[in-house]
């Protein structure tokens, strides 16, 4: 019998990463899921760093120059790790990219006014912070990665040197402070956010998330630009 | 009271649009909309064409009136329809700027009144759950836990004004589609057609160029009907664990 | 003319079982080669429209909102009634049946009313498979209440939402047809005439609100749902928009007009604040479980009703009718607020209302299961006045709220042109002189999924039918006169507004075929309103042209047919020498005020004929025979 037999159903077979692909809500998730390796990669880099306040161990060598040394010395692992991130960065931001210019699109004519109720400026500025970390973290693998620009007798594997020179060589304080606060302002809404996109919407997660995410945030960012200020103020020198 | 209103004149969709400036004496009991129809009668009165504007119930459930106040979806009053929204909210001497909706999903068709078909073409898309007329089993053989049930009325509640849209800055849709998402989802009864919903949904959302959603609380503050970002999170939810449920190929209807 | 009811013969409780038996079917093969028009998708329309399409019948919906889902059946707040007998209290289909004939003041037809007491069950089951979230009990049963002074709990309800989930389900199935394709969508789209072929409805004219164009849909039968008419008073509980020109256009077609005077006037809606109002806003009756409505025994007493001790309040329900109190029926509570009113004891700046207190239940229960219970009528209330009634007493009068009458219909809701039915509030056929709370929504439902699928089949599967050629002259007619009608509307080109007319038609009408009614008032408003119509048509202003959006021409439109349609219900109140329900004659009621019906002359049903421009309808009798039931005084002490 065939009354209405046409059954209203999703395409059957597709691959299921381009289904994520398609849809805002896919890339929401594939951005939550990317923003989750990424923030961790902060937050390991955050600890590493915190080496550079513990001077040097009983051999006379800088421990942050040994951290990095054992990071380097697993080739495959180092490489592995930054292939990982490499492709997380590029997932995030051109996902980043595409849902701006959907949102472009998806209100072509904007409001002679319009105020906001409830957002905050941390969530409302996603894709600008998202920017901003975007052209630090340039600055900052040209910086002390590659040695390029703004530190004076860049030496290979001896980070405390570069950091403690090179955090205060012309415009990097600037760069740091803004990129910090960019990095904060960003993970605040994104650590939250990504509950939400995940599909962890319980109201009790969310406040819990929301409040966490604002801790999370702020200890990251005030951590990470506590090492500019205390090379600036002169309390970790070489 | 006297009033300014710069209201958004569009004599249809082709037409460019521009604001045109008013006054209006209105009094603190009026709703917003009666202050609209005094203004309305005096331009018809003064040979002038009044505003267009779309309205039917004006007591907030029917979802059809909607435009903004001030850069703010229904007005000033938080989760109220504007049909619902009184002039005691206002004071004397007040200006206020009349926007339709804003969205490239919802065309503006005259002044103040917006096509939102695209909503219905979502509920299209999945917004149901199939049952044949007469074929129910009695309502009692089917328990449903009272939290459960009363968290589906919740997201149910939604009246389909468009206001989320209208004040996501990204012009999103995830609330609206959320609601019914989480609406049917809580639902023992919504369960066979779980996965198929969130995927068509939101394909649907997608198709008719709402943006995208970034948490941001806009809509869940501007919503007269309460719904909260939960439903969203819901959609989320059930849309990835559906895009990453096994699919079995059916083996189809037998032919009989 | 004699009208056929064609109610079945047989026991009442087996007429329903031995129609269907009786009804032809359609060939599955051959449904998708009949086209049913349905207008309105409202509770009874958007549900008829889901099931013939289910079915797989070629069907075309027409709603004048933007959305099917704004139709004005999404306000109803109390409840639905079924007789499940869930709470073991008693209920049966037999005693729903006779609460909505006696509540209905026995003027209502055996027949219809018992099929719908029977299938009220099976529509709390569809719409509960459909999703929608009825309130439950901790054990995961549904819940009841008790509602509008039922004596068993058979009320159904999601909140004070119950309209609008009950809407929702309906077009999430009306939807999902949209998608399979057996049912087009126009939104946005009025009907402004009835095509009739040879003595058969085959089609409307529409015209786009938006373009402005006027066009013809053909089928093979139509069904109008499209509400009632009780914006004829301007002031009403109704939507903006809701209006009675399709169903106007039909009698102007053939189709007789039941029971026009029948209007129910609702009592507990929040007071009108000035002349500005556009329109009423209806307080569930369910406030009236647990508010008291009293008024001060002293005449223009201005204290602040906190002021006022309990030894000079006036419970009068509670005084006037001991056994039902504040839960008397809605016509007898609206009356006595009128009394109260008219004595001069009315509360509010304009002395037109009532205090509904809830200061009592508060104290006794808390404000937190007050709140629960009614916490989205408390701030819809707090919103509209500004007032907080958990603070101070709301204050309420009454409204127009409901049209029992309608077209007349047969046992088969086809009205008497063959091919037309009409469904849901637009019939006359269930409530009588007078509608039970919660019941407007069981009869939209049951109209829409379990009698019209089955009756619009019988009628398809009986064949008969031409084919209608979309150039046949009937076709070219009733579009001209559409096209014409707006034509006419914008060349007067006067000096008043649409809704200047409309609102003085809503005064005449509420002044004078309101609550109480008088030969002496109604002749007054059947002088008044040809008069009103005549104006109109000389001197009202209509802005604009018709081929674009236009929402003056859409309500000159509704209005001028409003301005014909009083009429009729002015005259059909003055030919009712007798009180009954929501039809209250000063001249005829008992010596406490109660109506007073003369059964001898007048059980039956006023079905009007439509007799050419100009001309008094003539009246045809349906009488009511009750084979059941015992005709009884109603009484509620």
């Amino acid at each position: 019998m065939s009354v209405a037999t046409k059954t209203v159903t999703a395409p059957p077979s597709f691959s299921r990463v381009g289904v994520l692909w398609a849809s805002t809500v896919g890339k929401k998730a594939l951005m939550a899921l990317t923003g989750i390796l990424l923030s961790l990669f902060v937050l390991g880099h955050l600890l590493g760093n915190l080496q550079l306040y513990f001077g040097r161990d009983s051999t006379g060598a800088y421990l942050i120059n040994k951290y990095a040394e054992f990071l380097h010395h697993n080739k495959p692992l180092l490489y592995g790790t930054r292939t990982v991130l490499l492709v997380a960065v590029l997932i995030h931001v051109i996902a980043a990219f595409q849902l701006q210019l959907g949102k472009g699109a998806a209100r072509p004519v904007e409001y002679h006014q319009k105020e906001s109720v409830n957002s905050t400026v941390s969530s409302r500025y996603m894709f600008w912070t998202g920017v901003v970390i975007f052209f630090f973290v340039i600055y900052h693998l040209l910086q002390l990665t590659l040695g390029v620009v703004n530190v004076p007798g860049f030496r290979e594997g001896d980070v405390f040197h570069n950091v403690t020179v090179g955090l205060r060589t012309g415009v990097a304080p600037l760069f740091y402070v803004v990129g910090m606060i960019g990095l904060g302002l960003h993970l605040r809404h994104g650590l939250y956010s990504t509950f939400q996109s995940l599909g962890a919407g319980n109201p009790a997660v969310s406040q819990w998330a929301l409040k966490w995410a604002a801790v999370v945030a702020t200890v990251i960012a005030l951590v990470n630009l506590s090492f500019p200020l205390a090379v600036l103020a002169g309390l970790v020198k070489g | 009271m006297k009033l300014t209103l710069d209201i958004w004149r569009q004599k249809g969709a082709s037409d460019a649009g521009r604001f045109e400036t008013y006054t209006v004496e209105a009094n603190e009991h009026m709703s917003f909309l009666e202050m609209l129809d005094v203004l309305n009668q005096e331009l018809i009165g003064s040979g002038k064409e009044p505003v267009a504007f779309d309205s039917d119930c004006r007591e907030g459930i029917c979802g059809m009136c909607g435009f903004v106040v001030n850069g703010v979806p229904h007005g000033p009053v938080d989760n109220t329809t504007i049909c619902q929204t009184h002039m005691r909210h206002f004071h004397d001497g007040e200006r206020l700027r009349l926007e339709p909706w804003r969205a490239a999903a919802f065309p503006v068709l005259k002044d103040l009144v917006v096509d939102r078909s695209a909503f219905d073409r979502i509920i299209q898309a999945g917004g149901f759950i199939s049952v044949r007329t007469g074929s129910a089993v009695d309502s009692n053989a089917m328990l449903v836990e009272k939290n459960k049930s009363d968290r589906a009325m919740t997201n149910a509640a939604c009246i389909g004004c468009g206001a989320c849209v209208a004040s996501c800055p990204n012009a999103a849709a995830a609330l609206f589609t959320g609601a019914k998402i989480a609406h049917l989802g809580l639902l023992p009864q919504g369960q066979p057609e779980r996965t198929d919903r969130a995927l068509n949904m939101v394909a649907q959302m997608g198709k008719e160029g709402f943006g995208h959603c970034t948490t941001i609380g806009e809509c869940e503050a501007n919503c007269p009907a309460h719904i909260k970002l939960e439903a969203i999170a819901q959609m989320n939810g059930d849309f990835l664990r559906a895009v990453f449920a096994k699919r079995e190929e059916s083996a189809g209807g037998g032919a009989g | 003319m004699s009208l056929n009811s064609r109610i079945p013969s047989g026991p009442l409780d087996q007429k329903w079982s031995t129609a269907k038996k009786e009804m032809k079917l359609v060939n599955p093969a051959n449904k998708r080669k009949h086209t049913v028009i349905v207008v309105g998708t409202g509770l009874a329309g958007a549900s008829a429209s889901a099931s013939l399409g289910e079915m797989g019948y070629n069907v075309l919906s027409f709603a004048f909102q933007d959305s099917p889902r704004r139709a004005h059946s999404i306000a109803a707040q109390g409840g639905i009634n079924a007789a499940k007998n869930y709470q073991n209290d008693g209920d049966s289909v037999y005693r729903l049946f006779y609460d909505t004939i006696k509540g209905g003041d026995f003027r209502a037809r055996e027949a219809n009313v018992y099929r719908l007491a029977e299938i009220s069950a099976n529509i709390i089951d569809q719409c509960t498979a459909q999703g929608v979230p009825f309130a439950r009990e901790y054990g995961g049963t549904l819940a009841n209440r008790s509602f509008g002074g039922a004596q068993v709990s058979r009320t159904f309800y999601a909140r004070g939402q119950t309209g609008q989930q009950l809407l929702l389900g309906a077009y999430s199935a009306l939807s999902k047809q949209i998608a399979v394709g057996t049912v087009k969508q126009f939104s946005r789209t009025e009907m402004l005439e009835l095509i009739v072929v040879d003595g058969r409805a085959r089609g409307i004219v529409t015209r786009d609100l938006v373009s402005g164009k006027i066009q013809s849909h053909l089928a093979d039968a139509v069904v109008l749902a499209t509400g009632g008419y009780g914006n004829a008073f301007y002031l009403s509980t109704n939507a903006k928009g809701s209006n009675a020109t399709a169903a106007w256009r039909a009698h102007r077609k053939g189709a007789f007009f039941a029971n026009p005077c029948y209007t129910q006037i609702h009592p507990t809606c929040i007071p009108k604040s000035g002349d500005y109002q556009s329109k009423l806003t209806l307080m569930s009756e369910s406030l009236r479980n647990d508010g008291r409505i009293w008024v001060p025994k002293k005449k223009g007493d201005t204290r602040s009703p906190d002021q006022i001790p309990e030894a000079e309040r006036d419970y009068y329900l509670e005084r006037v009718y001991p056994s039902y109190g504040n839960l008397a029926p809605r016509d007898v509570s609206s009356r006595q607020a009128k009394y109260r009113c008219d004595e001069g004891l009315g509360v509010g700046p304009s002395g037109l209302g009532v205090y509904l207190d809830f200061s009592e239940a508060i104290g006794r229960l808390g404000q937190k299961v007050i709140a629960e219970r009614y916490g989205n009528l408390f701030d819809m209330y707090e919103k509209i006045t500004g007032e907080n009634p958990y603070q101070v007493p709301m204050r309420i009068y009454p409204a127009v709220h409901y049209a029992m009458g309608g077209l007349w219909v047969d046992y088969e809701l086809m009205s008497n042109l063959p091919g037309l039915f009409v469904l849901g509030e637009a019939n006359f056929s269930d409530h009588g002189a007078n509608r039970l709370g919660a019941s407007a929504l069981m009869q939209g439902l049951g109209d829409g999924y379990f009698v019209a699928p089955y009756t619009v089949s019988n009628y398809l599967a009986q064949g008969g039918r031409v084919k209608v050629d979309a150039g046949a002259a009937a076709v070219k007619d009733a579009e001209k006169e559409a096209t014409g009608r707006a034509e006419k509307l914008l060349a007067v080109k006067g000096k008043r507004t649409v809704d200047s007319f409309h609102r003085e038609l809503g005064n005449v009408m509420w002044e004078n075929v309101g609550m109480a009614r008088s030969a002496e008032s109604l002749n007054k408003a059947l002088k008044r309103i040809p008069e009103i119509r005549d104006e109109f048509w000389k001197n009202v202003s209509v802005p604009g042209t018709g081929a674009e959006l236009n929402q003056e021409l859409e309500k000159a439109g509704r209005v001028a047919d409003f301005l014909e349609f009083a009429e009729l219900l002015a005259w059909d109140a003055l030919q009712r020498n007798e009180s009954c329900g929501g039809h209250f004659r000063v001249e005829y009621q008992t010596p406490d005020g109660e109506a007073l019906r003369n059964d001898a002359d007048y059980a039956y049903v006023a079905a009007w004929e439509w007799k050419g421009e100009g001309k008094r309808q003539e009246l045809n009798k349906e009488p009511l025979v009750f084979e059941n039931i015992h005709l009884a005084t109603r009484s509620y002490k």
